[in-house]
């Protein structure tokens, strides 16, 4: 099955090429189109994952194949395929995930004037991100990864009659173009010093290197795009803004191919943010504070899709903190269980939606007798995401914990359970007020349809199940596969364990009382802590400051560029055209027209010609 | 005796005169003669030399007759396009085929 890995990602670009360019006209051929590609890629996929369970590649081990896609003196660069137990996960996730999204797809955009085209876009995203996990150089990665950027783009713009829309596809790009500048510039540096691409190369060639700065240069260039491809804090600003795009590709983009991307680079290129301290301090950091900053702004948000995009955020930090403090496993795996529970969160919420018309919670309530089926699986959604045991987050979360607290990385583990209060807290904020309370006037809910149930059921199902596997009740799980240098059987350590599951219980048991049995007053809280509810309700102004920051300093700089162009620059060349008539309008009188004139300055040249010639003083015969 | 010395100043004066009028006379026909007097004073050189230094060798009679046949051939161009404008600005004077300045 590895041999066949090239058609994970080529299955679903003809797909795309196929939907646009023959059966547009034809929708519910071109969603089995785009369906069945992803089916066919989804059993490769789990072909493969059977290959490495029985051996067939390991982390020391992988199975590369390529083919030399440039190659010119100085300058090689492969096109290939990488496979080892870290990109058959993300294979099997991405596939996976897609695949329930396209299948839900049909579903939830029934009826809309674009749905082909809905298609195209959904498969062409997944082709991307494929792309990019089976890569094995930096630089078919970064090829793939602005692909994945420009269809978040096409996807978050799906609405582009919308204004909001528009503005937020832009937002998205814009703030992307960030992360790749420095991606882009970290890897030509790599390219500079080692002079190849190739993860594998790298990953020999590193550790030998000693040059601590340009090793800290490289690394925190490279890790500028995960910040912004992840949604880590200060790049985060894009994410919450692309819930502008339909429900199914937010569930796409938060739980499968785009803000993975930026931790599976981390992940890839272990060996480089690995390879200075400081390096792997800032990715630890970065995720922690990003973890913390989107859990507090989440607490307060009052549309259920904002909530849940904040809630990525939250996570993906989580995820980064755990390969910054060096546990590749524990970061991996909270990819793969959080990919099951998040993108069942995003497909619940758009059923909501769905049903409902309206994306504000506080809009919303007493679902839960109109939509049972969208009701229980999003609980086992939010039990998972805030971590109780036996569900999968439980597991993953709890891997990380104990990683941050064994690396002895105290203030981020103190920090990591914070979050994991906030993030039981607002989970259930959101589904106490969204499915239990008083349903409000007018509100005529009814279950979805099955194409839009049944991926929530199977999602369900992984949410609960998926923690298993890398638990440690099972030998040989998770991290006998995907690990950095050498496999990390995860200890049991029952204080973090308890003390997580306690904090979890204790956000959803403040949640009930204040939103499901109202016994503490929401608007008393928010009367009294109104600055601090009003800044987190803003997002820290971190929009504004940017906003501020992009009027008044880079459009005055922009000025002073501009008077520069336009008078320095513009001004030294104008000149020298202006000098050169000047002169031709004051030389042209020396054409006389007259005969004799011409005659008398020839001959005037010839005799100088011939003195010059004839006097040896100067050079002559 | 008339030695080399006096045929190079005779061309000499010849040509001088011939400079002399083909950048000062007014008239196109005196132009076009004096650069035949300049051509002429070529010549006169050229025998004289031939005659002098390799008196054998007929090389510089050879070229004089060339340079003879070139100026008949330039004057009659030459005349032709002094008629041509005579026709279309009745004038001769070469100060005022000035319809080329600035």
């Amino acid at each position: 099955m590895i041999e066949n890995a090239w058609l994970i990602p080529v299955l679903p670009a003809v797909a795309f090429v196929v939907i646009v360019f023959l059966i547009r006209q034809f929708k519910m051929l071109s969603a089995l189109t785009a369906i069945a590609a992803m089916a066919v890629s989804f059993i490769i996929s789990v072909g493969i994952v059977w290959e490495i369970i029985q051996g067939g590649a390991t982390m020391k081990k992988p199975v590369e194949y390529f083919v030399n896609w440039l190659d010119l003196p100085g300058l090689n660069i492969q096109a290939g395929i990488l496979i080892d137990p870290l990109a058959a996960a993300m294979l099997f996730v991405v596939t996976f995930v897609a695949l329930l999204v396209m299948i839900y797809s049909v579903g939830y955009m029934h009826g809309d004037p674009g749905f082909s085209v809905f298609f195209s876009y959904l498969s062409l995203f997944s082709a991307s991100m494929l792309g990019l996990v089976v890569a094995n150089n930096y630089f078919q990665m970064f090829f793939f990864w602005e692909l994945v950027g420009l269809c978040s783009y096409l996807l978050i713009g799906y609405y582009f009659h919308k204004p909001s829309a528009v503005q937020a596809n832009k937002k998205a790009f814009i703030t992307n173009r960030w992360g790749d500048f420095g991606f882009m510039l970290g890897i030509f540096f790599l390219f500079l010093v080692f002079g190849t691409f190739n993860f594998g190369e790298l990953a020999k060639a590193i550790p030998k290197y000693d040059n601590v700065a340009f090793l800290t240069l490289a690394g925190i260039l490279v890790f500028i795009g995960p910040i912004a491809k992840s949604a880590q804090f200060p790049l985060h600003v894009w994410l919450p803004d692309a819930m502008e795009g339909p429900t199914p590709v937010s569930a796409l983009i938060h739980a499968a191919t785009m803000v993975a991307a930026g931790v599976y680079l981390v992940a890839r290129g272990f060996v480089l943010f690995h390879s200075v301290e400081t390096v792997a301090l800032v990715v630890a950091w970065v995720g922690g504070l990003s973890a913390l900053i989107a859990a507090t702004i989440a607490l307060v948000q009052d549309d259920c899709k904002r909530i849940m995009a904040f809630s990525t955020m939250s996570q993906l930090g989580y995820m980064l903190m755990a390969l910054g403090v060096g546990s590749l496993t524990a970061g991996m795996f909270h990819l793969t269980t959080h990919a099951f529970f998040k993108a069942l969160m995003f497909l619940a919420a758009g059923s909501v939606i769905h049903a409902t018309h309206k994306q504000n919670i506080f809009e919303m309530g007493g679902l839960r007798k109109s939509m049972p089926i969208t009701t229980w699986t999003t609980v086992i959604g939010a039990l998972a995401l805030a971590g109780i045991f036996p569900l999968a987050g439980f597991w993953s979360k709890d891997e990380i914990l104990v990683a941050a607290y064994t690396e002895g990385a105290y203030a981020l583990f103190g920090l990591a359970s914070l979050v994991a209060f906030m993030t039981a807290f607002y989970m259930f904020r959101m589904v106490f007020v969204v499915f239990w309370g008083d349903e409000p006037e007018g509100q005529h809910a009814h279950e979805s349809p099955l194409t839009m149930t049944i991926p929530l059921i199977i999602l369900a199902f992984f949410s609960i199940f998926s923690g298993f596997i890398g638990s440690p009740l099972v030998e040989t799980g998770f991290f006998s596969y995907v690990y950095y240098k050498y496999p990390h059987p995860p200890e049991p350590n029952y204080m973090i364990m308890i003390s997580s599951t306690v904090l979890a219980l204790a956000g959803i048991g403040l949640a009930w009382l204040i939103y499901g049995k109202k016994s503490i007053s929401a608007e008393a809280l928010k009367q009294r802590f109104q600055p601090i509810h009003t800044l987190l309700y803003n997002k820290f102004y971190i929009d504004e400051l940017y906003l501020w920051l992009f009027d008044k300093v880079m459009l005055n700089i922009s000025t002073a560029f501009n008077w520069n162009d336009r008078h320095i620059v513009d001004g030294i060349f104008d000149g020298i055209g202006d000098l050169t008539r000047a002169a031709g309008a004051r030389l042209r009188f020396i054409h006389t027209g007259s005969l004799q004139n011409y005659a008398l300055v020839i001959f005037a040249a010839v005799v100088i010609i011939m003195l010059w010639m004839a006097v040896p003083a100067l050079g002559g015969i | 005796m008339i030695t080399l010395e006096h045929y190079l100043i005779l061309a000499a004066v010849l040509f001088c005169i011939g400079l002399w009028g083909a950048l000062a006379k007014r008239s196109a026909i005196m132009v076009l003669m004096s650069i035949e007097l300049m051509l002429n004073a070529v010549n006169i050189n050229l025998v004289a030399f031939s005659r002098f230094l390799t008196p054998d060798a007929l090389v510089g009679q050879v070229f004089a007759i060339f340079v003879i046949v070139v100026a008949a051939a330039e004057v009659a161009v030459g005349l032709a396009i002094v008629i041509n404008i005579y026709r279309e600005r009745q004038t001769s004077f070469v100060d005022e085929f000035d319809w080329l300045k600035w």
